[in-house]
């Protein structure tokens, strides 16, 4: 017994000593460090017009009209809330999921004047992970690209240019998917950035 | 299966076999009382300082049940403290968000989850978590419960190496030992770096932002008395409503990003985990982040053979560790590259797989590649969403949680996961030639192989015995997201993720209920310490044991043979015991998706 209150009496301490080291002074240090030398990251990439908060680079917006670059679909919330995250959890012969996809790819084909049997890029008719996914492929982008030049009176050719200036490559050549950050192009499209 | 996924997967396992001696070498410096370290200077006087504080002896070494009450206690009181944090966060700083208290069944869930380095999440940690709860309450057991896992393999390895012994080390001195001179310093640069990549470092409050475009949204309908309007049929009903901003998620994130991923707990600070943005926002992030889920890991099979004086063991254990990745992050990739037939048919292009719930920064390989390996181990954090991958790729992580998670495994826990499989392959190899088993000069006898035995067999009854009831009844029914053997796999991957303490989830599962919360808590405990106190026991007892001059006749723990036989203990104890399971989950429903139009 006198053993036990002496293991307890040691599981306290530690556990306070521990709080005080690991939550309190290492993330403390953590912030400081980042705040001092990647202040814009540390506080979310946030991008800003005329002083006012309009988005972070990293996190997509829901749009929707002709004039600009559509994100992938997202499941988070009703619909890109950066406070519930996530996916649609659809298994791949859930019902809905089959329904959702066929919907999205008629829709895809009209609006961008594809034919009824073109193939459309598997990221522009599924939801990402968490629902916030800034980035759009390649293929998805240049599908896209008609449809912005027609609604914006410029060629597509001006277009694809400013879609290659926001294209991200493999990071060291290697590393992860060549991508598109859509609110940074449609912000460009608009001339604000 | 394009050549950047292999030039990927190279360097992958690449960087791993490089880090290994060096990581070994160091743990064997952290774990050893006595050991040297360059961080000497600095560290020293905090731990003695530690030492005088919690009133114990560092030069008194503990038998292996004075070493289990140590552990058990202070779990004890890490479940106690982090309930009592998140049922009273709204009294307590640090929550601009005003949140409000945690309920009761998900206080109990999310304690026992952290406490066991399980991080199952019954919740959205944006939407119910303040910064206090996630930086303290739920950061501390990523440092704690990780130093623990480590802690009970060293005391299993000094079970192992020594002889005529009574002690297996210090548990108080092993705790403290490996916060200072393993997690924290590597946790400062590496959450440094994360911040570099555009993870969110601050303390404040959420941001409003304004939308480019307003967007228009259906949300239920509600009367007066804010219940949901429902139609003649019983459906909600919604309403237009226009959506002019955007709440930005904020507050301490890369600290305890940094400490999840190498501690392999998984709990992630969002909901989408390391899918989101924040949490994993550049490819190069994601890199080191599936790789720093084996780091330690890796390490300790290095210190396993140091330790024993026989480092060909320890390369043996790693080489079986490696073929088993290999073998799941093959499968799981080229399921989800060959993607969903199902939505070929609608005129999706088959080229680029199968993207539902994955990021396009991360694409096919990638996902593959982190589900493979978080659940290799018992991280459980996820960059894509399990529940919609296809279903052979998605049974890999299904199967590597059930097969213990050994390969590599969490932190500690993997290496004396994958030590009762040793015992096992080398009891079974004696019965093979018929002598008395041994295992690096110790003669295995019954009580060694039954308490390994038990330890296997109660994750089996765990897993399958809730699942059974799961299925059985209408509470564990009503969570379901996915009818059909989906649904099915929904309920199997919860209790398998529990009892494995991985975390992972086939997240459509709504397990925030009593009834899941309650039993899933149940699960996480029984897969932890009905796990731990066996391992320790065999730590004890094999630490007794005379030394037997190793013959002839011995059965070498290196080489091939040792690899194969070792592989197929693992293979033939998971195999034949969630087969028959698995096949009614994601094997059936893979036919069902090739050769069927059935939907669910």
């Amino acid at each position: 017994m006198k053993d036990l209150v002496a293991e307890l009496r040691a599981s306290i301490a530690a556990t306070l000593l521990l709080a005080v080291l690991c939550c309190g002074i290492y993330p403390a240090v953590v912030w400081a460090v980042g705040q001092g030398l990647f202040s814009g990251k540390a506080n979310g990439s946030l991008v800003r017009l005329d002083g006012k908060v309009t988005g972070s680079s990293l996190l997509a917006q829901g749009f929707t009209a002709q004039n600009y670059f559509h994100p992938r679909p997202s499941a988070a919330g009703q619909g890109y809330d950066a406070v519930s995250s996530g996916g649609s959890n659809l298994g791949p012969t859930s019902k809905k999921l089959i329904e959702d996809v066929k919907q999205r790819v008629a829709d895809y084909r009209t609006e961008n004047g594809l034919a009824p049997d073109a193939l459309v890029p598997a990221d522009a008719v599924t939801s990402s992970a968490s629902g916030l996914d800034p980035h759009i492929s390649l293929a998805n982008a240049s599908h896209q690209a008609a449809r912005i030049a027609a609604a914006r009176g410029m060629t597509e050719e001006d277009v694809l240019k400013k879609v290659r200036a926001h294209t991200e490559g493999r990071t060291f050549g290697i590393l992860g998917e060549p991508r598109v950050n859509v609110l940074m192009l449609n912000l460009d499209l608009d001339g604000k950035k | 299966m394009d050549r950047f996924g292999w030039i990927q997967l190279g360097l992958f396992l690449g960087l791993l076999l490089l880090l290994t001696k060096p990581m070994g070498l160091y743990l064997y410096r952290v774990l050893e009382a006595e050991g040297k370290t360059f961080l000497d200077p600095v560290l020293k006087p905090l731990e003695r300082l530690f030492y005088r504080l919690l009133r114990i002896d560092p030069k008194a070494e503990q038998d292996w049940r004075r070493y289990t009450v140590s552990l058990l206690a202070f779990s004890l009181v890490g479940v106690v403290f982090t309930y009592a944090v998140l049922r009273l966060q709204h009294l307590l700083p640090l929550n601009p968000q005003r949140l409000g208290p945690v309920s009761g069944h998900l206080a109990f869930n999310t304690a026992v989850s952290f406490t066991t380095n399980t991080n199952w999440q019954s919740y959205g940690g944006e939407s119910t978590m303040s910064y206090l709860s996630q930086m303290v309450a739920l950061a501390i057991h990523n440092f704690t419960s990780a130093a623990a896992g480590i802690a009970v393999a060293a005391a299993l390895v000094r079970g192992i190496v020594r002889h005529t012994a009574k002690t297996i080390g210090n548990f108080w001195v092993d705790l403290v030992r490996i916060h200072l001179y393993l997690l924290l310093p590597i946790c400062l640069f590496y959450a440094v770096f994360l911040v570099s990549q555009g993870m969110i470092q601050n303390f404040k409050p959420y941001e409003s932002s304004r939308l480019v475009e307003p967007m228009t949204v259906d949300v239920p309908k509600m009367d007066a008395q804010g219940q949901p309007v429902k139609d003649a049929k019983g459906n909600p009903v919604t309403e237009k409503q226009v959506v002019e901003t955007q709440t930005i998620v904020e507050g301490p994130m890369a600290s305890q990003v940094a400490i999840k991923m190498l501690g392999t707990n998984g709990g992630g600070y969002t909901n989408a985990n390391a899918a989101h943005p924040y949490e994993n926002p550049t490819p190069l992030s994601n890199f080191l982040q599936i790789l720093s889920i084996f780091l330690i890991p890796g390490g300790l099979t290095y210190y396993l053979g140091r330790m024993a004086k026989n480092q060909r063991h320890g390369w043996s254990v790693w080489g079986a560790m490696a073929v088993l990745f290999l073998a799941g992050v093959l499968l799981c990739w080229w399921a989800e590259a060959a993607g969903n037939p199902r939505l070929h048919a609608l005129g999706v292009d088959p080229a680029y797989g199968n993207m539902e719930g994955k990021e396009v920064r991360f694409g096919i390989f990638n996902s593959a590649l982190f589900a493979t390996v978080t659940t290799d181990a018992s991280c459980g954090a996820v960059n894509a969403m399990h529940d919609s991958f296809t279903p052979l790729g998605g049974l890999v992580p299904l199967i590597n949680i059930q097969l213990g998670e050994v390969v590599f495994g969490g932190v500690g826990a993997g290496l004396y996961g994958m030590l009762v499989f040793v015992v096992l392959t080398v009891f079974l190899a004696g019965l093979m030639v018929g002598r008395t088993p041994e295992y690096l000069g110790k003669k295995i006898e019954a009580y060694d192989v039954k308490v390994c035995a038990i330890a296997v067999l109660i994750l089996i009854f765990d897993i399958m015995g809730f699942t059974a009831w799961g299925v059985g009844s209408r509470w564990g029914l009503a969570g379901l997201n996915n009818a059909g053997p989906h649904g099915f796999s929904e309920i199997l991957y919860a209790f398998s993720s529990a009892t494995g303490n991985n975390g992972s989830a086939f997240a459509g599962l709504t397990a925030n209920t009593w009834w899941y919360d309650t039993t899933l808590g149940i699960a996480m405990l029984i897969g932890r310490f009905f796990f731990i106190v066996p391992v320790l026991a065999l730590a004890g007892n094999l630490a007794k044991k005379k030394i037997v001059p190793e013959s002839g006749g011995s059965f070498p723990v290196s080489g091939l043979t040792f690899v194969f036989l070792l592989v197929g203990t693992v293979l033939i104890v998971g195999v034949l015991s969630f087969f028959p399971a698995l096949s009614l989950g994601p094997i059936v429903e893979h036919f069902l998706m090739v050769h069927s139009n059935v939907v669910y």
